[in-house]
């Protein structure tokens, strides 16, 4: 561990958010070349430090997958949970403590699938978190099984005959669930996607941010998908401003993806209406003494 | 002295709890438990706590585990299928060392068995449920006003050795209501936790001072950044795939409960003295036993009992002497044999081990143990 | 009497439960050890339901009834299903509405209209816990007037202490008349 506080680094290769915020030691990461995974998570610290958010006072919680990764590499206050759980860790620590910032970073399978129904439920008590998905369409960490954003006809180890299953818009799902923010950003869109975390974390109640990663390794090689670069040229052609999209049809809209705030408004957070309950309960206490 | 008051043993927990100083409880309705969510959520935020009914019972005890991480008291509590669902994240805590107890109010199974029926079928999930090797501390109250007392021990030894402690309660004490007196405040012993006093960036979070239990934690919070993790880590908190750091870690969690043994036992004997037959039981089956030794005390059959109020670690040493002097040891639980097990291979030949159990939702009366008892 | 085993049987949402928690509570109020538990099926209404009170002068052991020196029933069904089982000294008050089984052992059946008094003359039907609690206190004497109206007012909603105190009044009433008819 070191106290690197606000020191400049020594080598000039590293950049000061890299230095200021993550773990050089731990660095370089596992991710494979190409992957969207490192961009998102530099985002996510290029978003903390526009906010400004206190390094000590900033949670980072992750489940399992390659995306968990994340929270071993960024110097927060870390905490690397189980498969699908990092919504219900993050909900415990944020109702403990509600004074912290608490950002989920999560994969697709992660978040979507094995930790579906704790997505959904946060989104409903609109509790004050904010949960990054690093969606890749795979899971990447056990080699490319199909996930539930794989599209449909995709292949994936587990779909050798192209996936049966429709997919899931996991920004949808959150709005659908009562999310009062909900948005999308890709790997390849750095600024607005940043622009966009950040906006996340500023709500006040749920946010989720679905950001379209790019897994060369796993999905781009089984579906044919080309190079990393290939696959972001992808994100840049096929992603649709929210503003821009609203004015098309659902027919010009088919195949891509909207990129921006899709979704956002305004309702008490959870952990603020429970500290409520508690001074209403002792000021009744008061009052009968 | 306090006042006596009529409770539930259910209760008797949430204000065991809150005595304790849990402060957060996140649970999911189950039967034979929900009376503690119930009373959780009227209670907690009158004490300035928080209650939570999550989604299911993953998250209960995943939310229990990050409250515990920001450094509040937290707790949470189930039944057999909740209890079975939460094994995963209950191993989370084992490893990562977070303070937690969970409640299991059980219930006969296997699946939903019976909801309403009595069972101690858990005993051995209790033990080796969630997968890995891993030490656990469980605990077995038999009447309301021990469900108070030892839930407080249960929070104390949590804290104490930072790591998960189960309240491994039935139905039978769950659902009974006694009177019991309310300790007053100042007769209650608190522990927390070590802690971090002052954020170094230097320090190691699971780096242990000489003479030091377990590592100090810090609440995510309070100033000291550092990683917390499912998988096997150094003293830096990170992973790591070195064999000799895995078998440091390993050990340090299994002899973190092994070499406190003495201090962590809690076993409560009648009438060894001049006892032949010792009856073995714990949790709610102990009321049973204490008639039937009652009952054959006045045939003048010179009976006894031995009681583990925490029954992992198993009190193995303490029945080992005792099997070496008496004839027989008759086990009674509400199951199929499962503590009976435990018994046999501590006793060996060294007495006559004999069982009466249940596992078909009815009650274990003290006639039953009392037949067996008089079997020579 | 050293050891009283009490079996209160009904219907789900007739307060069988509550009633056994009360008598609970006032034994305890009059310094006696106790020991109360119940067991219900999945119905919240309308199912079957068994409470058990234990009152002794020492502490107890088993918590559960085995021989019942008291029984009550407030439906056929249950005085069915728990009547048999009864031994000869065991004291059986049921509803009025009821028939005692054939075949029951039991020497002493108090028959008394306690739901038609909670209906008619208290006016609730939902207070006939509370009338039967009154019955069973004066049979059974278990503490005095006083502890018992304590130990109902804590165990009832809000707002009802007026109705749930006529109750008891009125369950009292209803096995003082008998008790004086059946002087021996």
């Amino acid at each position: 561990m070191v106290n690197r506080g606000d020191v400049k680094p020594k080598n000039k290769q590293m950049s000061n958010l890299v230095y200021k915020y993550m773990r050089p030691e731990h660095l370089p990461h596992i991710w494979c070349p190409g992957c969207g995974n490192g961009i998102i998570m530099r985002d996510v610290a290029q978003a903390i430090e526009n906010l400004g958010l206190s390094r000590n006072n900033t949670i980072i919680v992750s489940g399992i997958g390659c995306s968990s990764r994340a929270a071993g590499y960024l110097d927060f206050n870390t905490i690397h949970t189980t498969h699908g759980r990092a919504i219900a860790f993050a909900t415990g620590i944020k109702l403990a403590n509600p004074s912290l910032e608490v950002i989920v970073i999560a994969g697709d399978g992660d978040i979507s699938a094995i930790g579906g129904n704790h997505l959904i439920h946060a989104a409903r008590r609109n509790i004050g978190i904010t949960v990054v998905v690093m969606n890749n369409n795979i899971y990447g960490m056990t080699g490319g099984q199909y996930s539930p954003t794989t599209p449909k006809g995709a292949f994936g180890t587990t779909a050798p005959y192209g996936n049966l299953d429709r997919s899931f818009d996991i920004a949808g799902l959150a709005y659908g669930a009562g999310a009062s923010f909900s948005a999308r950003g890709s790997a390849y869109h750095v600024q607005q996607t940043i622009n966009i975390i950040q906006e996340g974390i500023r709500h006040d109640g749920f946010s989720l941010i679905d950001v379209a990663s790019v897994c060369p390794t796993y999905f781009g090689r089984k579906n044919k998908s080309g190079s990393a670069v290939d696959m972001l040229k992808w994100q840049r052609d096929n992603m649709i401003p929210a503003e821009k999209a609203e004015k098309m049809s659902p027919e010009e809209l088919k195949g891509k993806l909207v990129l921006g705030i899709l979704h956002q408004t305004q309702y008490t957070e959870f952990t603020y209406a429970y500290e409520r309950l508690i001074k209403r309960l002792y000021e009744e206490r008061e009052a009968n003494e | 002295m306090g006042d006596v008051v009529l409770m539930q043993g259910n209760e008797a927990c949430v204000e065991g709890a809150l005595a304790a100083g849990m402060r957060l409880y996140a649970g999911y309705p189950i039967t034979p438990s929900t009376e503690i969510a119930e009373l959780s959520a009227l209670r907690l935020p009158q004490e300035g706590g928080k209650f939570i009914q999550m989604e299911d019972e993953i998250a209960s005890i995943a939310c229990a585990i990050g409250a515990s991480v920001a450094g509040v008291k937290s707790m949470t509590a189930t039944s057999g299928p909740g209890f079975s669902l939460k094994q995963e994240n209950l191993g989370y805590a084992v490893l990562a060392e977070i303070p937690l107890v969970v409640v299991d109010v059980q219930r006969m199974g296997p699946s939903t068995g019976m909801p309403t029926s009595p069972s101690q079928g858990d005993m051995m999930m209790a033990r080796w449920g969630t997968h890995g090797d891993h030490p656990i501390i469980a605990i077995c109250p038999s009447s309301v006003k021990e469900t108070y007392d030892l839930t407080i021990r249960a929070f104390n030894l949590s804290e104490k050795y930072r790591t998960p402690v189960l309240l491994m309660m039935d139905e039978l004490v769950g659902h009974l209501r006694e009177g019991m007196e309310l300790p007053d405040k100042e007769d209650i012993t608190i522990v927390d936790r070590p802690t971090v006093k002052y954020p170094d960036p230097k320090r190691l979070p699971y780096h242990m001072k000489k003479g030091q239990l377990v590592p100090e934690m810090a609440p995510f919070g309070m100033g000291q950044r550092y990683n917390i993790t499912g998988l096997i880590h150094d003293e830096s908190g990170f992973p790591t795939n070195s064999i000799e750091e895995a078998e440091k870690m390993m050990n340090r969690l299994m002899h973190k409960i092994s070499d406190n043994y003495e201090k962590i036992k809690d076993y409560v004997t009648e009438n060894l003295e001049d006892a032949d037959v010792v009856i073995f039981c714990y949790g709610g089956t102990a009321r049973a036993a204490q008639t039937a030794m009652e009952m054959a005390r006045e045939k003048g059959l010179k009976v006894g009992i031995f009681r583990p109020r925490t029954v992992w670690p198993f009190p193995e040493k303490e029945l080992e002497e005792l099997s070496r002097k008496v004839k027989r040891i008759v086990v009674a639980e509400h199951n199929y044999g499962q503590m009976l097990l435990e018994v046999q291979r501590v006793v060996k030949n060294n007495c006559i081990v004999g069982f009466v159990g249940k596992w078909n939702g009815g009650v274990i009366t003290p006639q039953e143990i009392l037949a067996k008892i008089e079997e020579a | 009497m050293n050891r009283q085993e009490l079996r209160l049987a009904g219907s789900g949402g007739q307060g069988v439960i509550l009633a056994s928690v009360i008598l609970a509570e006032a034994a305890l109020i009059s310094g006696r050890f106790t020991a109360q538990s119940q067991s219900y099926g999945p119905e919240a209404r309308g199912g079957s339901c068994k409470a058990e009170t234990l009152i002794s002068d020492q502490p107890i052991g088993f918590t559960k009834v085995q021989n019942p020196t008291f029984l009550m029933a407030l439906t056929q069904k249950s005085l069915d299903k728990y009547g048999p089982g009864v031994d000869e000294n065991c004291l059986v008050l049921i509803d009025s509405a009821l028939t005692a089984p054939e075949g029951m052992k039991a020497k002493t059946v108090v028959s008394l209209p306690i739901l038609d008094t909670a209906r008619n003359t208290v006016g609730r039907l939902q207070t006939a816990n509370i009338v039967a609690v009154g019955c069973i206190n004066e049979l059974l004497g278990i503490t005095d007037h006083e502890s018992m109206s304590k130990a109902v007012l804590m165990h009832i909603p809000k707002g009802t202490d007026k109705l749930n105190m006529k109750a008891l009044e009125e369950g009292t009433k209803l096995a003082k008349a008998w008790l004086e008819e059946n002087k021996r």
